[in-house]
């Protein structure tokens, strides 16, 4: 494909929860990143060298 | 001094009173400013002074992973304005064309990317925090701000890629506009209004507020998580 082309053959690739309520993967996989993140800078323990 | 002054003759006099008045001067400018910088100066030293403006020591609660997300947001903020003043000058063609042009576009992409999540989750941990506790309502509105510029200034950069889903956008967004009454100044199809307002005035405005916001967190300080407080005090500051 020519790097200025559109990709009309190759939509992107959504989610269909419910109806009209849906999410594409890649904003999917951002939302589940940034959770992740959430949650893990509660629980991990910060480095106890930079604690002092 | 003064019996040097009257031992010496006019010329110890002269030194004497030049420096009374140079004394004279300087109590004046510490503590009574009559020009209106001496008065800037006098409010910015006693609303910022030098150890709150850069400290070197924050207190221990500081050390969690949910106090990095702020600094993160930053960091990601000054490499998207980097790499979109460098777009800028090198022009469409350049990074549309050039290896090194792709590069840059693909940076600027990113730290876009990562700008968003690291204040999504910044945004997160204070809301959770109650950050707003201890007078720090006008941190958080700033943030607030902050955030909603970062949404318009992305949406301008989605429009003007002028690509496929950019057009898209664009003319869903449109109907959106003036629905809500701002399309008569906010007219997402015009691709010059829409390079103006992303290049130029939208990443001016987001730079202000988040200088301001970070003034004001040096200014009352990083935000003690709840359970650092006992609940009388935490009422005394939800107050």
């Amino acid at each position: 494909m020519d790097t200025l082309g559109v990709a009309l053959d190759s939509p992107a690739q959504y989610w269909q929860i419910w109806e009209w309520v849906q999410v594409s993967i890649p904003n999917l996989i951002w939302l589940v990143v940034m959770l992740l993140l959430f949650v893990g800078a509660l629980v991990i323990p910060f480095p106890k060298s930079a604690a002092k | 001094m003064s019996a040097d002054s009257s031992a010496t003759g006019t010329d110890s006099m002269t030194v004497s009173g030049s420096v009374s008045t140079a004394g004279s001067i300087s109590v004046m400018t510490e503590d009574a400013p009559t020009t209106w910088t001496g008065s800037l100066r006098h409010k910015w030293m006693r609303t910022l002074p030098p150890d709150k403006m850069l400290p070197e020591r924050q207190p221990a609660y500081v050390t969690s992973w949910i106090y990095v997300f702020g600094m993160a947001t930053i960091v990601s903020l000054i490499l998207v304005l980097g790499s979109g003043a460098i777009l800028t000058l090198g022009g469409v063609e350049w990074f549309h064309t050039s290896s090194l042009g792709r590069f840059v576009n693909s940076l600027h992409f990113w730290s876009v990317q990562l700008f968003f999540l690291f204040m999504i989750v910044h945004l997160w941990g204070k809301f959770w925090m109650a950050a707003w506790r201890g007078k720090r309502a006008m941190t958080w509105m700033t943030g607030a701000v902050a955030f909603l510029a970062s949404v318009g200034t992305a949406f301008t950069g989605y429009v003007i890629t002028t690509n496929f889903n950019a057009q898209w956008i664009a003319f869903e967004s449109k109907d959106v506009m003036n629905a809500v009454g701002l399309g008569a100044i906010f007219n997402v199809a015009d691709l010059g209004q829409m390079i103006l307002l992303h290049v130029c005035l939208l990443p001016a405005g987001l730079g202000l507020i988040v200088i301001m916001h970070v003034l004001l967190v040096r200014k009352h300080g990083v935000v003690p998580p709840l359970e650092a407080l006992d609940p009388d005090a935490q009422k005394a500051q939800v107050a």
